[in-house]
């Protein structure tokens, strides 16, 4: 049963490629692609309203890929089979306590290293999946209604199936390898779908960025890896958990220093998790990211892969157990992304951006829980974000697509009377986001700042004040982003008139996620928080003898448990003043703190700080070997100069060839004559 | 006076130069290069006629012999070939016989 939720997604990955690399070469037999006219089959931000209004409605659409529909219902049926099947062992691992470890067949073994394509199934892992294979089959469905005009379907499900094989095999991952595997293999399928419209310019740069910036965080990862190893001389979980409190104390002597071996081990794997889950520093890819499909947003960049670093340190967590400093490190990154992200949400325009800013302000969240100890709080919230986040990404794509592909709220405003359905689902998933009681945000949302309220470790405090100050701003922006797209006057009327209903296939996903992002709280609440976590994670997450951060939660000052539901009142009630009654307060208001407006609108100039730190000496760099070393030095006096040097010979050596015959007559008497004069001077004798 | 060995030589070394200067002075014709060449070989019968009367070796006029009879052989064939050439390219000037240019 478990092989099959991991290998259905890939069998319907590779089915649905197969028909879209046949429909190409049918398409274009024995040639290139024409180079594709801009079809605004994207969505993107247009700053002039008027000017594409013409461009898009008189174009031609290219007629879907043959066997849409085909690559379409194989993926999405394989995915629901999938997503069905993850529920069964949910509540089978969970709660009936099957744990599983499936091994398929053997990886490397080389020397001391042995590693296994092994699936991994306990309580964490099964979270995981259910988490997974629901938002993915939903998306799946969703897909089939948003990308209806893109003529090419078959890659597009190609690459979502091949995603989420690759997440279920990061989360099934039985030894760091495997793990990753998956990782890398989730950053490719975004790589590939961020790109999905590569006739864009802005998709293909925001594809490389985000590769190369996840990039800088494998590197770290991979050497966590090899610390690992070199610590333990083993790289699957149950050998590296079991050796892990003997490490406790080690050094590790790397040049001149003396470091805590497993501090530096957790550091280097944490670098990982801030790529891939977009914390502080390495965040820049995740906005630019949303040049991809709105699906695609959701489920990869909002519910599952960011997630996969949060993942990884609760499934590492007898490590960071043992490693309070880097737990610190932890906490500390967290919170601050917590915090910095959602001062960015507060002035962004695009609405995908501003869930972007979201996304990574909660992803803090997770890791502020983690860091503090504790681990199922994090899981918690992983659980619940992905529903109504993956919710309000969709809601989103829903009015993109009612706005005929327009993103800029500014341009929005009154459309709750023109999609009710949709405007009904975003306030459910806004009201789980901001922490509204008893939807499901609420519950994992109050879990963490509580957590952090009482954990132990020196930067718990600091955790404290983040993520209650992002509460409030968290409640700002989603706020913010409901009334100006939903209420108010419209500002753009030919889209408004022409604004209509997503079709059902895209309405029922959100119906399902609308359910989730109410209904996922509640009911997992004690197995993920209150007495049962033990019971529940048994040995997939370790808590320590000291780590009582879950039972001091439950006695905590009625005030405290309060403070995230009032500061979520206090943004939303602020939010309210600046949007519905008086709006031209935040325009006042960005005129007066024009720096700060702008430091914040240019997201704290992250992107022109590492463009001068990073892209320009690499520029530089670049261009001085390809300047100077290839073309100077190489060009010059390498294998090319000498082919040069050769060459110039040869051409003299042509030219004294006149083909004249007195030519070669003189060059013979003058030969002969010489021999002669040799012969009768310096001759043999 | 009378003539000497040394008298033989100088003509036939004159005549020598001659054709020397004749082969790669020449602009004009192929057929000069040709005449040229018999004047090369004249001159080295010269020689070989007057060493065999001043040695009294029959062995030299011999061989100025075989030399007159290969000469005549390449003349003709010279002339055969600069026939066959004139047809194919038309023109048998020295100038324009450049083929063999790489």
């Amino acid at each position: 049963m478990y092989e099959a939720i991991v290998v259905l997604p890939l069998l319907g990955a590779i089915i649905a490629g197969v028909i879209a690399l046949v429909g190409a070469r049918n398409r274009f037999p024995g040639q290139n692609p024409p180079p594709p006219h801009d079809d605004h089959a994207g969505d993107h931000a247009h700053g002039a309203a008027a000017a594409h209004v013409e461009a898009h409605d008189d174009h031609d659409h290219e007629p879907s890929a043959a066997g849409s529909l085909t690559a379409e219902l194989i993926t999405s049926t394989f995915l629901v089979i999938s997503c069905v099947l993850s529920w069964y062992a949910f509540f089978d691992v969970g709660f009936g306590g099957h744990e599983a470890r499936i091994t398929l067949f053997s990886f490397v073994t080389f020397a001391d290293l042995h590693s296994e394509w092994a699936l991994r199934i306990d309580s964490l892992t099964a979270v995981m999946l259910v988490v997974v294979t629901t938002v993915s089959s939903l998306v799946h469905v969703y897909s089939i209604g948003y990308m209806e005009e893109d003529p090419y379907k078959p890659r597009f499900f190609s690459y979502l199936s091949f995603f989420t094989f690759a997440m279920l095999m990061l989360v099934t991952s039985d030894n760091l390898i495997q793990l990753f595997f998956g990782w890398e293999g989730v950053g490719l399928a975004s790589y590939l779908l961020i790109g999905f419209w590569f006739h864009k310019p802005e998709a293909n740069a925001a594809a490389i960025k985000a590769f190369l910036v996840n990039r800088v965080g494998d590197f770290g990862f991979s050497l966590g890896i090899f610390t690992v190893f070199y610590l333990t001389g083993a790289i699957d979980f149950d050998t590296i958990f079991a050796q892990a409190p003997a490490l406790v104390g080690k050094s590790f002597h790397f040049l001149s220093w003396n470091l805590d071996a497993l501090t530096v081990a957790c550091l280097l794997l944490f670098m990982g998790a801030m790529g891939k889950s977009a914390q502080f520093l390495l965040h820049t890819w995740l906005p630019d990211a949303m040049e991809g499909p709105t699906p695609v947003s959701a489920l990869i960049h909002a519910a599952t892969m960011v997630t996969a670093g949060v993942f990884m340190v609760a499934r590492l967590s007898p490590l960071f157990e043992l490693a309070p400093v880097a737990a610190a490190f932890v906490t500390f990154i967290g919170a601050t992304t917590a915090m910095f992200a959602a001062t960015i949400g507060l002035v962004q325009n695009d609405i995908k951006r501003i869930i972007a800013y979201s996304t990574c302000s909660q992803l803090g969240y997770m890791f502020v829980a983690m860091g503090v100890g504790a681990y199922s709080v994090g899981m918690f919230h992983l659980f619940t974000h992905a529903f109504f986040k993956a919710l309000l990404f969709l809601g989103s794509g829903s009015v993109i697509l009612a706005m005929h592909h327009e993103q800029d709220i500014r341009h929005m405003g009154g459309l709750w009377r023109k999609i009710p359905f949709t405007y009904g689902v975003m306030l459910i998933g806004t009201l789980a986001l901001t922490g509204f009681p008893f939807t499901a945000g609420y519950f994992s949302k109050d879990a963490i700042i509580e957590a952090a309220a009482v954990g132990t470790n020196p930067m718990a405090i600091y955790g404290f004040i983040m993520t209650v100050g992002a509460a409030a701003l968290t409640s700002f922006y989603s706020w913010r982003l409901i009334f100006k797209t939903f209420h108010g006057e419209p500002h753009d009327h030919h889209h408004y008139e022409a604004a209509h209903e997503s079709p059902k296939v895209m309405l029922i996903p959100l119906a399902f996620l609308a359910f989730g992002s109410i209904a996922a709280g509640w009911p997992f609440l004690s197995i993920f928080k209150g007495e049962d976590v033990g019971e529940f994670f048994r040995e997939s997450l370790k808590f320590g003898a000291d780590n009582k951060v879950l039972e001091n939660m439950e006695h905590l000052p009625l005030l405290v448990s309060l403070t995230p539901t009032i500061m979520m009142v206090g943004g939303f009630l602020v939010a309210y003043q600046f949007y519905i009654r008086r709006p031209d307060i935040p325009a006042a208001l960005a005129r007066d703190q024009r720096v700060l407006y702008e430091f914040l609108l240019n997201k704290w100039y992250f992107d022109e700080i590492y463009d001068f730190l990073f892209v320009r000496p690499a520029m530089w760099l670049g261009r001085l070997f390809w300047k100077g070393g290839d073309g100077y030095v190489i060009d010059g006096f390498g294998p090319d100069g000498v082919s040069a040097r050769v060459l110039d010979v040869t051409r003299n050596v042509v030219r004294l060839q006149t083909g004249y015959l007195y030519h070669y007559a003189f060059a013979m008497l003058i030969g002969v004559a010489a021999f002669a004069t040799w012969f009768m001077f310096a001759g043999p004798h | 006076m009378t003539i000497g060995l040394g008298h033989y030589l100088s003509v036939a070394a004159i005549l020598f130069t001659l054709g020397v200067l004749g082969i790669f002075l020449n602009r004009k014709n192929v057929i000069v290069i040709l005449m040229s060449i018999e004047l090369i070989l004249l001159s080295v019968n010269i020689n070989l006629v007057a060493f065999s009367s001043f040695l009294g070796d029959i062995v030299g006029q011999v061989y100025a012999l075989i030399v007159l009879t290969v000469a005549a052989a390449e003349a003709a064939i010279g002339l055969a070939i600069l026939v066959a050439y004139f047809r194919n390219r038309g023109s048998i000037a020295v100038e324009d016989i450049n083929l063999m240019k790489g």
